[in-house]
C-alpha cells in the first residue's frame, strides 16, 4: 500500500511540472520563495503559484563556488548555484523571487541572484518583539503586496487575502496532521519517507491537490498504525532532529540516522515542525500575518525563545529518547544557538543530544556514523 | 570465557585477548593499505568465544567476519572504566583523532566530543613534527621537557605549523624550544575539548600520545588534574571492545 501510494507521488510530482507550464501559459504568475517568513498568502491571492526554491542539492554547489566564498552554508551555495546553472526548473518558471533578509550570507547571496532574476527583498527584523518590529515588518508586508498587485496586475483584496489565509491554514494543519501521524510508537514511517513526502508535496500548482494527497497519506498511515505495520518496533530509539532546514538532496544525515537503526520521528526545522503555525483567521488579515510570520522561531531572530518552547512541546509529544542539532558549515546563528539547545535538552530532559555541523558532500560520512552510533550508544 | 577486542583504525590495529575478567594477550600492527587484511592477519591463530570489532574499520571487519562492532567511544569508555573503576573522564589521542568523553557514576557515557577531521592536535602531528626538527618520535616528549621557556606556535593546522617551525628553526630558535610549543599546541588543544565536555575530576589518558612524557607531563601542568594513564594505552580501545563482547556474550548464554 505504501509502495503504491509513494509511486503515486511520484507521478503527481512529475504531473505537476506540466500543470505548472499550463499554468504559465494562462498567463498566470509563478512566485519563489527561499524562506519561510515570507508570506506566500499574499501570492496566493494574487493568483500566482508559489514553489519554495530553497537549495538542497551539492551538484550545483561548484559552480556557486566561482563567485561566492567555499566557506559559506551550503543551502545557500546551493540555492544560488541553480539558479546561475539555471537547473531547477521551479526557479526557471518563478517569474519573481521573494527572499528575505535573514542571515548574513542569505541576503548578501540575493544581492548576486538579483542579475539573474527579479528580486524583491523584504527586511526582516531580527527581533520578535512587538513593540518594536511589527510596524516595519506590517510596511515590508505592505509593500510586498504592491509588488505583487505591479508583477500580476491584479488587486490583492482583504476578502482574497482572507481566503488565501484559510487555505494555506489549511495546508499547514493537514502537514501538522501527517506529520503528527509519527507520534505513534512505533511510528508507521521512515524518517527518510517523512522528508521525501514533505519535499514532494511542497510544489504543488494547486494547492488543494497537494492537501487532498496529503491527507491521503495521512489516512493511510492511520490505517498503518491501526493494523501496527511499522518499519520499527516500540525499542526503536525515536531521535527528533532539529536546526537547519533539510530536504531530498540534503537528509544525509536522516539516512545515518536510521541505517544505524533509529527512527527520526519528528523534526524540529523549517522543512518540518516549524511550518505548522496558524494565522488567525479573526483578525485584520494584513495584520495578523505580519504577527504570525514575525514569530516565526529561526535562529536569525535574537532572543530565539520560540524555538525552546517548540521543541519542549515536540520532545513530550512525539516520545524523544534522543536529540540531533544538526547546523549546516558556516551556519553562525544555529551553531550558537546549538548551545541553548544542549542545555535544553540535557538539563532539562535528560536526553543524550548531538550536534552535527557538516555540508552537503559526503565526504564525512564516516565521520558522521561514529558521532551518530555513539550518540545512539547513549539512548 | 576467552573474548577478543579488535581496534581498526585508520593508522594502526590493535587486538586483545581477556580471559575473563584479565587481559591475556595484546597485538599491534599497522593498518597500511589494506586494514581487513592487516586485521586478520593480526588474529591469525588467535583463539576466542567471541569478538568485538571497534574504529574505522569495524563495519568492514563486521561484514567479513560476522562480528558484532561498537562505536570507539563506547569501547574507549569501558576499557577506561576497566583500568581505573569509577573513571568518569577519558581523554583518548590516537594516531588520527583526539575524543573526550564524559560518563556517569555508572560507566554510561553521557557526552562526549570528537576532532576527526584533520590530523591537528594528534599523534599524527606530532610525528610529522618530529621529524621536521630532526628527532625521534620516541624521545621526543623529552626533548620538549629540556625546554627552559615557552615558545608560542600558534597554527594548529599541520600544513601551517610546519611552515612556523621552518620559520622558527631559521630564526636560530632552540629545538627544544620549539618542540615544547608543539607540544604545548596539543596540549591547549586537548585541555579546551576538556574543559567544554567534562571540567572536573581525574581524566583517564588513553591512545598512543598518552605515551609521550612531554604531553603527559605538560597537559598535568595546563590543566591541574590528575591524570591516570593504562600501561599500555594504545589498547584501551581494543580492550574496552573485548569486555563488552564477553558481557553480551555472558548476558545471552
Ligand atoms: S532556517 Fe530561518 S532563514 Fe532558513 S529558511 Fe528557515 S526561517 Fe528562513
Ligand atoms: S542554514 Fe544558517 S547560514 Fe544557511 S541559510 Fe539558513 S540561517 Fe543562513
Amino acid at each position: 500500500m505504501k509502495q503504491q501510494l509513494f509511486k503515486k507521488l511520484q507521478q503527481i510530482a512529475e504531473q505537476n511540472l506540466l500543470d505548472i507550464e499550463v499554468h504559465k501559459k494562462k498567463g498566470e504568475h509563478v512566485v519563489g520563495f527561499y524562506c519561510l517568513y515570507a508570506p506566500t498568502e499574499l501570492a496566493v491571492a494574487a493568483n500566482a503559484i508559489v514553489l519554495p526554491l530553497c537549495g538542497t542539492r551539492q551538484a550545483p554547489i561548484e559552480a556557486a563556488e566561482e563567485r561566492l566564498p567555499r566557506n559559506l552554508c551550503p543551502l545557500i551555495k546551493s540555492s544560488y548555484g541553480f539558479a546561475v546553472t539555471d537547473t531547477c526548473p521551479f526557479f526557471r518558471f518563478s517569474d519573481m523571487i521573494v527572499a528575505d533578509t535573514t542571515c548574513d550570507g542569505k541576503k548578501k547571496m540575493f544581492e548576486l541572484m538579483s542579475d539573474i532574476k527579479p528580486v524583491h527583498v523584504l527586511q526582516l527584523p531580527q527581533n520578535q518583539d512587538f513593540n518594536i518590529s511589527l510596524e516595519p515588518w506590517k510596511n515590508e508586508i505592505e509593500k510586498l503586496r504592491t509588488v505583487l498587485e505591479t508583477l500580476t496586475d491584479k488587486k490583492i483584496t482583504q476578502e482574497k487575502i482572507s481566503l488565501a489565509i484559510a487555505l494555506l491554514n489549511n495546508e499547514r494543519k493537514t502537514k501538522k496532521r501527517l506529520m503528527d501521524v509519527t507520534k505513534a510508537k512505533p511510528s508507521p514511517l521512515t524518517g527518510m519517507e517523512l522528508v521525501e513526502i514533505l519535499f514532494k508535496t511542497g510544489f504543488f500548482a494547486d494547492k488543494q491537490k497537494g492537501i487532498d494527497l496529503m491527507n491521503e497519506i495521512a489516512d493511510l498511515c492511520l490505517q498503518l498504525i491501526e493494523k501496527k505495520e511499522s518499519p520499527y518496533t516500540t525499542e526503536t530509539p525515536r531521535i527528533l532532529l532539529t536546526g537547519v532546514p533539510i530536504g531530498l538532496g540534503s537528509d544525509k544525515v536522516v539516512k545515518i540516522i536510521e541505517q544505524s537503526g533509529a527512527n527520526v520521528v519528528a523534526f524540529e526545522n523549517c522543512s518540518g515542525y516549524k511550518q505548522t503555525f496558524q494565522v488567525n483567521e479573526e483578525k485584520d488579515p494584513m495584520l495578523a500575518l505580519s504577527e504570525q510570520y514575525l514569530s516565526i522561531p529561526c535562529s536569525v531572530m535574537s532572543p530565539n525563545q520560540g524555538r525552546i518552547d517548540l521543541l519542549k512541546e515536540m520532545i513530550s509529544e512525539f516520545s524523544i529518547d534522543g536529540v540531533v542539532d544538526l547546523t549546516w558549515q558556516a551556519c553562525h546563528t544555529y551553531n550558537i544557538e546549538s548551545y541553548h539547545i544542549q542545555k535544553l535538552v540535557q538539563e532539562s530532559f535528560g536526553l543524550p543530544f548531538l550536534h552535527l555541523e557538516t555540508d552537503y558532500s559526503e565526504s564525512d560520512t564516516e565521520q558522521l556514523r561514529v558521532r551518530i552510533e555513539a550518540f545512539l550508544e547513549m539512548t | 570465557m576467552i573474548s577478543a577486542g579488535i581496534d581498526i583504525g585508520s593508522r594502526s590495529i590493535e587486538c586483545v585477548i581477556f580471559e575473563d575478567e584479565s587481559m591475556k594477550e595484546t597485538r599491534k600492527t599497522d593498518t597500511g593499505f589494506d586494514p581487513i587484511g592487516q586485521a586478520k592477519q593480526l588474529i591469525k591463530g588467535l583463539r576466542f568465544d567471541t569478538i568485538f570489532a571497534t574504529g574505522y574499520g569495524r563495519n568492514l571487519f563486521e561484514l567479513e567476519n560476522d562480528a558484532a562492532t561498537i562505536t570507539e567511544i563506547k569501547a574507549h569508555a569501558r576499557g577506561a572504566v576497566y583500568f581505573f573503576p569509577g573513571a568518569m573522564t577519558v581523554l583518548d589521542i590516537g594516531g588520527q583523532d583526539s575524543k573526550v568523553i564524559k560518563l556517569n557514576e555508572s560507566g554510561k557515557v553521557i557526552r562526549f566530543e570528537m576532532n576527526d577531521r584533520c590530523a591537528a592536535g594528534t599523534g599524527k602531528f606530532l610525528e610529522i613534527m618530529a621529524k621536521n626538527l630532526g628527532f625521534s618520535i620516541d624521545t621526543f616528549g623529552e626533548q620538549a621537557l629540556k625546554a627552559k621557556k615557552d615558545l608560542n606556535i600558534s597554527s594548529m593546522c599541520t600544513v601551517f605549523a610546519e611552515s612556523e617551525v621552518t620559520s622558527l628553526v631559521a630564526k636560530g630558535e632552540n629545538p627544544n624550544e620549539i618542540a615544547r610549543g608543539l607540544h604545548m599546541a596539543v596540549v591547549r588543544r586537548a585541555a579546551s575539548m576538556l574543559r567544554r565536555v567534562s571540567p572536573e575530576g581525574p581524566v583517564v589518558f588513553t591512545g598512543g600520545v598518552a605515551n609521550n612524557i612531554g604531553i603527559v607531563q605538560l597537559l598535568g601542568q595546563e590543566i591541574d588534574r590528575e591524570i591516570l594513564i593504562p600501561e599500555k594505552p594504545e589498547m584501551n580501545g581494543a580492550a574496552g571492545a573485548a569486555l563488552l563482547a564477553m558481557e553480551k556474550e555472558r548476558k545471552e548464554r
